[in-house]
């Protein structure tokens, strides 16, 4: 897996602290406002819904008093070595850019729903209608993100328009080299979700970027070149065990895990839970694997 | 074969076709050139004209020496794109009549009456493309360009059209159907410059996807 992955001199990353979050649901209406998702008519057809951030709630299906629940909040995973983009025959979705963010080019796009087969994380919504905004609220929409019509399929960008803005604040200040990658400082670019979630327990960055606070609490205080070198590797595993010859030794936050990863698919997204029934439903057989590994 | 010989409009005993039987579709094809490449564009595009006439030719010549005397970038206001100048900006000069034209005359008007020109714009992109002038100027291109350095204009005129050297407004072209103009940019032409090896590949061959922050991903232009 670890040699389709593209290499990136940044990595933006989200990772969501599932032990702070509510449920609120507060990330679904910020991404729905700031991309200019359709209103749903019916939302009891869940078929038919398009939520580009989703929380899910999981249950640790004890009863009482061992019963437990959390949240755990969804959007795009931007994997590293993404299936819906292998399996797009009009080149509508891609992974080229600097910091890794899959595209979704909407006037490319032909509706075919191969990507949304493709995707195990069913992070992909269908345009089943024509967009409608009762009178009045179309005034609300945001002319950074273009808006979809019926018969194409969209997904979280990571609000890629918050990062276009963002470069061009650090060429008016002149807080770049010309030709070198832009390396933006910690909290210049973020999502509309992770600055809208009340509790903080989005925290959103550059994954190679030991000031970013994703850094932090991922790898801590390990080397960066290490990490960048894990990273491109795929950073697969609890641990790196890639050892010598394999690459450098890397070691992930323990209670950091990525959705389903034992698919390779090396998402972007992490998540981050003391509770250990909360990671293994994250990552099942990842830790049944690594229980059996011990 | 003697009864189809007599039916034929005209025949040669020597079996060679006769230019008669061609000429209808000689016209039917001239008239589809005619219909195709005049009639059509005079049906699809309609022209437009901008409210006040206006000439980049004189200000160029007799005012300004660059197009970022007007056309700049507000980086303080935070706004990264180089826009059309409102009157505030051309009240520096024209607080009285310079000149004697009828344009002009009417224009010290309106600024006197507070009001604003509202210009046509030659080159509106689509919604979902993104551009960031700030991306594209002399700072970032001029350092593997120098043949811009000499002209900056230059840089522009990759893209816009060259009105310095029109005499007055040029007339703009506007589709009926998408109601994008004639230099409304296409995506070949973007990718004439995003598509090239140079910037797509890392010009310090490390492995490492786009350096120069211009390579042709599909997001660097959609959003």
């Amino acid at each position: 897996m670890s040699a389709k992955i593209k290499k990136f001199n940044t990595v933006w990353g989200m990772v969501v602290d599932i032990d702070k979050c509510t449920g609120c649901g507060a990330c679904m209406v910020a991404c729905q406002a700031e991309n200019n998702v359709r209103i749903t008519t019916d939302a009891s057809n869940k078929l038919r819904t398009n939520t580009w951030m989703l929380v899910y709630q999981l249950t640790n299906g004890e009863s009482f008093p061992h019963h437990d629940v959390a949240y755990l909040p969804r959007p795009c995973q931007h994997c590293g070595v993404p299936s819906c983009v292998s399996v797009c025959p009009a080149i509508a979705t891609d992974k080229n850019e600097d910091g890794g963010i899959v595209s979704q080019i909407y006037p490319r796009c032909f509706g075919c729903r191969y990507c949304m087969a493709s995707c195990p994380y069913h992070a992909r919504y269908f345009n089943w209608y024509d967009p409608h905004w009762p009178e009045g609220m179309d005034k609300t929409l945001s002319p950074d993100v273009s808006v979809r019509p019926r018969g194409v399929v969209e997904k979280c960008s990571f609000c890629h328009h918050r990062l276009m803005e963002a470069k061009d604040r650090a060429r008016a200040q002149g807080n770049y080299t010309p030709l070198e990658t832009i390396h933006l400082p910690d909290g210049e670019y973020i999502t509309a979700c992770t600055e809208t979630c009340p509790n903080g327990a989005i925290t959103f960055g550059d994954l190679k970027d030991p000031e970013h606070q994703v850094y932090k609490i991922l790898w801590g205080e390990q080397d960066a070149e290490a990490v960048s070198e894990y990273l491109d590797m795929g950073g697969d595993g609890p641990t790196a065990h890639h050892g010598e010859g394999h690459g450098p030794l890397v070691t992930r936050n323990p209670n950091a895990f990525r959705l389903l990863e034992e698919l390779g698919t090396a998402p972007q997204v992490y998540y981050v839970s003391r509770r250990e029934w909360v990671r293994k439903q994250g990552n099942h057989s990842a830790m049944e694997a690594t229980q059996a590994h011990h | 074969m003697e009864e189809r010989n007599s039916t034929q409009a005209c025949s040669r005993d020597d079996g060679r076709p006769c230019l008669g039987a061609a000429a209808p579709f000689f016209v039917g094809f001239v008239a589809a050139l005619v219909v195709g490449w005049w009639i059509f564009p005079k049906v699809l595009f309609t022209e437009e004209t901008q409210p006040i006439e206006f000439s980049h030719k004189t200000h160029m010549e007799e005012a300004v020496d660059s197009c970022e005397y007007c056309h700049f970038e507000d980086t303080d206001a935070g706004l990264m794109f180089s826009g059309l100048p409102t009157t505030e900006q051309c009240v520096d000069c024209h607080m009285a009549p310079l000149g004697d034209t009828e344009a002009e005359l009417e224009f010290v008007e309106m600024i006197e009456a507070g009001e604003e020109v509202e210009w046509l714009v030659y080159q509106r992109q689509p919604d979902n493309a993104y551009f960031s002038h700030m991306a594209h100027s002399l700072d970032n291109c001029g350092m593997c360009h120098p043949e811009f350095e000499d002209s900056p204009q230059a840089l522009c005129n990759q893209c816009h059209p060259d009105l310095i050297e029109a005499e007055g407004s040029l007339p703009i072209e506007v589709n009926r159907l998408t109601g994008y103009t004639t230099e409304t940019m296409k995506m070949w032409e973007c990718e004439e410059c995003h598509a090239y090896p140079d910037h797509v590949y890392d010009l310090n061959d490390d492995g490492h996807l786009d350096a120069t922050d211009a390579n042709n991903g599909c997001h660097v232009c959609h959003k």
